[in-house]
């Protein structure tokens, strides 16, 4: 095969920035064109990045990757507690489809324990409810459920229907409460709330702090106990967290809300400290933590040689503590030792290679450093459902406009806990450490990070993802199942990165270790070739046999 | 696995646990792409159409693309005209559809949309270019299921597109309403037709929409599907043959009464006798022999029964699913000597229910139920063998019972993609993933002394 006709992808000389964005932008009608174009930026100047038209909705008739605002409570921070019974208010789709579908992994503590991920529970909506209203059917379905199953608590989650015909799922589920003896409480999560799956984050963020932060009050007498919030355990993630940070010796009470427990949740407002994930999916918990508790945080980055250890480092400074921080750099060097072999292997045929990172509202800016790590060039990258402080970082918090689909989310107004507020002495610790340089409440955003001229596209769409692999001939793209098959069919391998293809951890050390040897297959894979016949090479008739004749 | 499932079962009046359907968008979506050129649209919130989307590629692993009408709250109050006609325009300028086929959710039906009248306004309006179609189907999730959404996408093929017989006589030509089976079923439903040598129109055909060969480059509308041309000609046909009563009557009947065609409604062809049907209506149609290769075919299938009788017979299956699955799957595996001991499925029907226990009389039977149910009815009553779609595998493993994959949707294995399960081919294939699940599980867990080399 020679080289002219097959050039490798990264032989394809790509266009400028400014180049792709015109091109990408054609073919759009005007009032589409004119939205789109807000929503796709050169990143000219990444230290003041620009602004971005991120959170606004998407352009009806467009191909999206977004879901709803219910994928986004339920299926995304919610769903994940293993030890919550939940039940969909609604017709059979929503709760089936959110059904084991996330990869959020999650173990029983005890032998006697439910996990209720295993089940999918619904109200099964059907004509009469619609009409003559749902909330008999909510209710007898809850009672239903708890002479079943006998759960410590039960979580219920409005879909579309339920608020247009008005059911009041907060009553029914306060009159449960009280009738059942254990914690009920809904989610008014409807799908058309908001422009995405992240109306829901903020909706499952309030419901959370409301009925499930602070009710235990056992004390953690340890020393360096910390939060996890914004990690979903996609694939084991947060085990190899919780792993690493183990070694360190730093305790995690609850992550919100991969693998964890009810309980867990109820007794994290103990920790001296939280670190906030995924930012856009839980920033909203870590603000209401600190003004209610005192609990000061940061953003960390767990995904990537760099981002673990500037993270663990940090957590350790935090603390203080001599002997911490030397365990940390021990744990590092340790860790280090595992992954520099792999990474040193597949470096030679990963270096130079091109990625675009399409996903999430935190997984577009992760991962470029794992695709750092391995000398790989992220020359394009967008969210799928984040806002602007996500790209342009939290410094541009008071300056977003606030608009009628976000002034529809509530936003709760939390005052300072009393006898809780500072437990564990944590405001004068972060006085001190801000003093000093420390930066608390901090996320620079993603565009600070990339480099000057790649392309940042928001809400990409099918349309923009194929004219983008058309011109750049990317190795590898990272993004969802819907886009898939799509970028494969082109002969660009797509990695998933809400699913991970079923693989992972890729978070921390022994992460970065799978994700190296994952990218590496994949990019390396001669499937791609195998189209070729011999036929195609030497072709030497034009027309197909006749049938043959039966 | 499934620990808070005991034996002691309780009646459920409200409760759905585990279901066994699905919603109708997700039918009307499947159905749309089996026609060539044509972009199903959601018409409802973002999230229906990601998640039937996300669903049906897992399933096909192929590209699955739709558009939504991305309803906000705004929408959701003033009704969400404004929303498809903008969506109308966007599609036909940025992705180039030969058709659109709208289907509702249950937002867009509770709001009460007049998807109709929006079409017709949007076509005044210019939105529409020349020589393109947009037609609708109503699939509110809380009514039926995804068979049932297929079902009506079917029916709307032949209300918009089809026209009543021009000709004198109707062309020698047989529409196939094939159902809700995989692609892989639809080329096996074509194989047989072509080699009974009838001229046909299958509809919808999802054959090389989605099972596309890899070939290096990405066509949004593959080759595969059923023409528009070919739908707006239906009514010229001498016959429709439907298969699968619950996802391919409504076209029927429809076709029945707007083009006064006759019609013919079968049992999906999975098994010897529903096979035989279905060959037999077609061979009956066209006035032709059955081809020697044909009955070959179907000998070798019975060989194959009988040689493997001994380790089917009296074997108790407990089988999941969609009604018309259910129907044909229950009567083969009475037919090679299997025990059908409860058959669950969760779209409701009392005629089916009385149906499935003609075929099998003495199983337990319902319809409107759930996998939870099935799964306590078996901690009572043990079986040998599971049979349902991959929700099984929680069930099959929390019982160590064998369980083999059937159905939609099929999510972790990838036979379904490339090997059918109707017509004598596709019963052979049964038999062998049956015997193939039963011996593992034998082998594995038997004694060093019982271990069978030969079988």
């Amino acid at each position: 095969m020679s080289e002219e006709t097959h050039p490798s992808p990264s032989a394809h000389v790509p266009p400028t920035g400014a180049e792709a964005r015109e091109k990408l932008l054609e073919n759009y009608p005007k009032k589409t064109l004119r939205k789109r174009s807000k929503q796709m930026l050169v990143n000219e100047t990444p230290e003041t990045p620009a602004q971005i038209g991120a959170n606004s909705r998407t352009v009806p008739g467009i191909i999206t990757q977004r879901g709803c605002s219910y994928a986004g409570c339920k299926g995304v921070v919610i769903g994940p507690i293993y030890d919550i019974l939940h039940i969909t208010h609604g017709p059979i789709g929503c709760g089936y489809y959110s059904w084991l579908s996330r990869r959020n992994k999650t173990r029983i503590r005890e032998d006697n324990e439910t996990n209720y991920l295993q089940y999918s529970m619904s109200t099964d909506m059907q004509e009469n409810h619609i009409v003559f209203g749902g909330e008999k059917q909510l209710a007898q379905a809850i009672e239903e459920a708890y002479e079943e199953f006998k759960p410590k608590a039960i979580s219920v989650y409005a879909t579309c229907p339920v608020g247009l015909i008005g059911d009041d799922i907060h009553s029914v589920c306060a009159e449960a409460k009280k009738k059942l003896g254990i914690n009920v409480f809904g989610f008014s999560c409807e799908g058309y709330k908001g422009v995405s799956q992240s109306a829901g984050h903020h909706i499952a963020n309030n419901g959370v702090f409301k009925n499930m932060i602070g009710l235990d009050d056992t004390e953690q007498d340890y020393p360096y106990t910390i939060n996890v919030l914004g990690e979903y355990n996609i694939g084991g993630d947060a085990w190899e967290i919780d792993r690493v940070l183990n070694l360190c010796g730093i305790k995690v009470i609850g992550t919100l809300s991969g693998g964890v427990s009810y309980d867990e949740i109820c007794n994290c407002h103990q920790a001296n400290l939280n670190v906030v994930m995924c930012h856009r999916s839980i920033n909203y918990m870590a603000e209401m933590m600190e003004t209610k508790f005192g609990i000061p945080w940061f953003k960390v980055n767990f995904i990537g040689l760099e981002g673990t250890k500037k993270s663990l480092r940090k957590i350790a400074q935090y603390f203080g503590d001599k002997t911490l921080i030397d365990r940390v750099e021990e744990v590092i060097a340790a860790e280090m030792a595992e992954v520099r072999p792999v990474l040193e292997d597949v470096k030679p045929r990963t270096s130079g290679k091109k990625a675009a990172l399409f996903v999430g509202g935190s997984r577009a800016h992760h991962y470029q450093d794992l695709f750092t790590d391995m000398d790989m060039e992220v020359f394009a990258a967008g969210y799928e459902f984040a806002h602007r402080d996500d790209y342009e970082g939290r410094d541009v918090l008071p300056n977003i406009k606030v608009d009628a689909d976000t002034r529809n989310i509530e936003d709760l107004t939390i005052e300072q806990d009393e006898t809780r507020f500072n437990l564990r002495q944590t405001v004068d610790r972060k006085k001190s450490l801000e003093d000093s340089g420390f930066e608390f409440s901090d996320y620079e955003g993603m565009m600070r990070q990339m480099k000057k001229d790649t392309l940042v596209i928001d809400d990409i769409s099918h349309h923009e993802l194929e004219k983008l692999i058309e011109m750049y001939k990317p190795d590898i793209i990272g993004s969802g199942v819907k886009d898939k098959y799509v970028i494969e069919k082109m002969g660009i391998p797509c990695k998933q990165l809400h699913s991970y293809d079923y693989g992972g951890p890729y978070a921390g050390f022994k992460g970065a270790i799978n994700f190296y040897e994952e990218i590496d297959r994949m990019t390396s894979s001669k499937v791609w070739q195998l189209n070729r016949a011999p036929w195609d090479e030497e072709p030497v008739a034009k027309e197909e046999p006749a049938a043959v004749s039966a | 696995m499934l620990e808070g499932t005991t034996a002691e079962i309780r009646e459920r009046k409200a409760l759905r646990v585990n279901p066994v359907k699905t919603c109708q968008p997700i039918g009307a979506m499947y159905a749309a792409l089996g026609v060539n050129g044509c972009m199903p649209h959601s018409h409802g919130s973002q999230g229906c159409c990601a998640y039937h989307r996300s669903h049906l590629t897992r399933h096909y692993k192929e590209p699955v693309v739709a558009t939504t009408s991305s309803f906000t709250e705004g929408a959701s109050v003033f009704g969400g005209m404004s929303n498809l006609t903008t969506a109308i325009e966007n599609i036909f300028s940025i992705y180039e559809p030969e058709i659109v086929a709208v289907h509702t959710t249950c937002l867009s039906e509770v709001i009460g949309d007049d998807i109709p009248t929006i079409i017709k306004k949007a076509a005044e309006a210019g939105k529409i270019p020349e020589g393109k179609t947009v037609i609708h189907a109503n699939t509110p999730s809380f009514v039926g299921s995804h068979i049932t959404g297929f079902a009506n996408q079917c029916e709307a093929f032949v209300k918009y597109l089809a026209e009543p017989r021009q000709g004198e006589e109707p062309r020698k030509m047989i529409n196939i309403f094939p159902g809700f089976v995989d692609p892989a079923d639809m080329r096996e439903i074509r194989r047989l037709a072509d080699d009974l040598g009838i001229e046909y129109l299958m509809v919808p055909d999802a054959s090389d929409v989605l099972d596309s060969a890899y070939d290096g480059k990405y066509q949004m509308y593959p080759d595969g599907g059923t023409p528009v041309a070919g739908l707006k000609m239906m009514g010229e046909n001498q016959l429709s043959v439907g298969l699968g009563p619950l996802a391919s009557e409504p076209a029927l009947k429809t076709i029945a009464k707007k083009c006064e065609q006759p019609t013919e409604l079968l049992e999906l062809p999975i098994g010897v006798s529903a096979t035989d049907a279905f060959v037999n209506s077609l061979r009956l149609a066209a006035g032709v022999k059955v081809p020697t290769e044909m009955v070959r075919e179907r000998g070798r299938l019975i060989d194959m029964i009988s040689d493997m009788s001994q380790y089917l017979h009296k074997k108790k299956v407990a089988l999941f699913g969609d009604p018309d699955h259910l129907t044909s799957m229950t009567r083969f595996l009475v037919e090679i000597g299997m025990e059908p001991a409860i058959v669950i499925a969760g779209h409701p029907g009392k005629k089916w229910e009385k149906k499935i226990r003609e075929i099998a009389p003495g199983a337990e039977v319902r319809a409107s139920s759930d996998m939870h149910y099935l799964h306590q009815w078996i901690k009572n009553h043990p079986v040998d063998l599971l049979i349902g779609n991959s929700y099984g595998k929680l069930v099959a493993k929390a019982e160590d019972i064998p369980f083999v994959r059937f159905g939609f949707p099929i999510l972790d294995r990838v036979g379904h993609r490339a090997f059918s399960i109707v017509g004598y081919r596709g019963a052979m294939r049964l038999i062998e993933k049956m015997t193939d699940t039963l011996f593992d599980h034998t082998d594995r867990l038997c004694p060093d002394e019982d271990l069978e080399l030969i079988q």
